[in-house]
């Protein structure tokens, strides 16, 4: 739900932004491999060494906005980078003490960037998090000096591929049921009903489960919102992927069999190896709750880690589920390497939301039985 | 005869220093020249019920009974799996040295078990509780790096082994540095909040919490884990822990998920439900 109303702002909002950038040279092209100049560090046994802690924020959404080509021009994505800056800034400013009311309802006007759209998504149209408690990306994503405007790069059109009708049907009677790449939180006037009946309708990063947006992945996305960090570890048998947001820590066993399919992940089952200089992870058996974009438990993704220079991973997937999408899908976008440490996201241990969010709607329902009464 | 005697004589003349040998076992090493402790661990004790020496008793949660304690209603139906199971302890020296007033908010915390053991709400374990919970860990070892990830919970810490100075804030696994003495893993631990436990018996510390870890490969499954426990808040002295921590030995051994927030829902959030279940 919230990722359709979500597709819908943002395919109204972007038209905007859109217009304002410069006109565009015709449709990008496809995706290089990586520079073969570059030679990464190695580990003691040769393979390349992915160690290190990566940032994954970025602007560039996982589906190309209307109107946008695959790459964009240093000039085009200046433009658009410029104005998130701005607005960040405009927010961090100390607030007027003598500033005027916000408008009634809170602020409708046209957001003008993706960024801005999924920020007040995430706090309704009376506001949520103010940019001191926001940690997003400013820049858009690099591959092979291409600056692109979206993570999937295979359809061509940048978009994820429409649902085959019988996940279409899925879909519906599982609306209410939240996936893995799900908001925090959704504009309350939207939610199907039943939202707030039980704990098991709220997204997975209310209940503290998985963090939102499909950080943790398979495939790992950028949250667009905060804690993008994500730290490899790598031994000669196993390669951690920690994920910051709900500390998930997936650790990638090397040339290993999967899992009976009887055993579920939440993350998958994720095996390795190397193919040159490239880790490859393949991962199946996820739950029938993680349903990533909607995809059922037999979801296969794999992914690619490349070491591309000193300072950046080309992390690149495809995802595969025939009882969702009639063609397998590819991304990818670089993890650029930062020196930030990760923080401890203990989310459970002081998750008073959840009760609040079903407390507040039994009061609500208290509160129209008894208006009811009176009348 | 006599050649007999005389190689028997040899056999013994060879037994004694083959017996008398305590060379220090020698770890095999990683690429970084430290001994290897990357593996799938876990401790083989009772001390998530209780760290100090205690027998069997009924149940955690207890209510006087006619001739002695019996379980608690809320956990009566457990019946012989909600018994405690006895243990030697893995304090050393005896009692946990508490001051006064600690020691009688350590009968408090038994006495309000169910309600305030973190564990039961699936809280994150801390140091050193997560050593010894009834779960495997998993210690991941590179060169530059180490990391442990632990089942309960999907608790992780990573060891820095450059240490970046002060805690910037409290953490419910704190923060950890690492250093190697010899052929021991040495890591400090701070920055702690005061929300954990020791165990389910009510032992507790401080946000003065410090510990220091110490792993150290004693045989080819076996790690020897010893924590120094200092909080001068609750203790009058540090005390110290030891036990051993076992290699998993199935051939499939890995970290499965244990995501427990999912689990007790029911227990915190379901009398909100539009429809509660009961109770």
């Amino acid at each position: 739900m919230f990722r359709r109303f979500l597709s819908l702002a943002a395919a109204t909002v972007m038209a905007i932004a859109v217009v304002s950038v410069t006109a565009t040279p015709a449709a990008g092209q496809a995706a290089k491999a990586p520079s073969k100049s570059y030679t990464p560090p190695r580990t003691a046994d040769g393979h390349p060494d992915l160690q290190g802690t990566y940032d994954l924020a970025t602007i560039t959404p996982l589906e190309r906005l209307p109107g946008l080509t695959a790459v964009l021009t240093p000039q085009q994505a200046a433009t658009l980078e410029q104005y998130e800056i701005q607005r960040k800034a405009k927010d961090d400013a100390p607030i007027q003490g003598d500033r005027k009311a916000p408008p009634v309802g809170g602020d409708k006007t046209p957001a003008k960037s993706y960024l801005e759209v999924l920020e007040r998504l995430g706090g309704g149209p009376v506001g949520g998090y103010n940019q001191f408690w926001l940690d997003s990306g400013t820049r858009y994503t690099v591959v092979d000096g291409q600056i692109r405007s979206s993570i999937v790069v295979d359809p061509a059109d940048g978009k994820v591929p429409p649902l085959t009708d019988a996940a279409r049907k899925r879909q519906v009677a599982l609306l209410s049921i939240p996936t893995s790449d799900a908001g925090e939180s959704s504009n309350p006037g939207l939610e199907p009903g039943g939202s707030y009946d039980d704990p098991e309708r709220r997204p997975l990063s209310e209940r503290c489960l998985l963090g939102f947006g499909s950080t943790s992945g398979p495939p790992a996305l950028p949250d667009y919102f905060y804690n993008n960090l994500h730290q490899i570890v790598q031994t000669p048998n196993s390669i951690m992927i920690l994920t910051e947001m709900v500390h998930d820590a997936r650790i990638v066993r090397m040339n290993a069999q999967h899992l009976p399919k009887t055993i579920r992940r939440w993350l998958g089952d994720s095996v390795g190896h190397w193919e040159g200089d490239t880790l490859v992870v393949d991962t199946t058996n996820f739950t029938d709750k993680t349903r990533f974009h909607g995809a059922t438990e037999n979801m296969h993704v794999v992914e690619r880690f490349t070491r591309v220079d000193a300072k950046n991973l080309l992390y690149r997937f495809t995802i595969e589920d025939p009882d969702t999408w009639a063609k397998p899908w590819t991304g990818e976008y670089t993890w650029p390497v930062t020196d930030q440490p990760i923080y401890e996201y203990a989310c459970h241990e002081t998750n008073y939301a959840l009760g609040d969010v079903l407390r507040g709607a039994r009061s609500r329902e208290k509160e129209a039985a008894a208006a009811k009464a009176a009348k | 005869m006599g050649k007999t005697f005389r190689s028997a004589a040899i056999l013994a003349i060879v037994a004694v220093p083959l017996a008398a040998q305590t060379q220090p076992y020698k770890a095999p090493r990683t690429a970084g020249g430290k001994p290897d402790l990357n593996g799938i661990w876990q401790a083989i004790n009772e001390a998530n019920y209780d760290i100090e020496a205690h027998e069997a008793r009924p149940a955690m949660a207890l209510r006087p009974g006619p001739y002695g304690p019996v379980p608690a209603a809320p956990v009566l139906a457990l019946g012989a799996a909600g018994a405690v199971p006895p243990g030697f302890g893995i304090v050393e020296g005896g009692e946990l040295p508490y001051k006064p007033e600690a020691l009688a908010k350590r009968k408090e915390n038994q006495a309000n078990w169910l309600s305030a053991d973190p564990e039961i709400k699936c809280y994150l374990p801390g140091v050193p509780r997560a050593t010894y919970m009834p779960y495997p860990f998993q210690i991941l070892q590179s060169a530059s790096a180490i990391s442990i990830a632990y089942e309960y919970a999907g608790a992780v810490r990573n060891i820095f082994l450059k240490d970046p100075g002060p805690s910037p804030v409290d953490s419910w696994m704190g923060q950890s540095v690492g250093h190697w003495e010899g052929d021991t893993l040495v890591v400090d631990v701070k920055g702690m909040t005061d929300q954990t436990w020791f165990d389910r018996a009510g032992n507790f510390h401080s946000d003065a919490l410090h510990v220091v870890e110490r792993y150290t490969r004693t045989s080819a499954d076996v790690i020897s884990y010893e924590a120094t426990i200092e909080d001068a808040n609750v203790f009058t002295r540090p005390w110290k822990m030891s036990m051993p921590l076992y290699r998993r030995q199935e051939k499939n051994a890995q970290l499965l998920d244990f995501k427990c927030p999912e689990f007790v829902e029911e227990l915190l959030y379901g009398q909100w439900r539009k429809k509660p279940l009961g109770r």
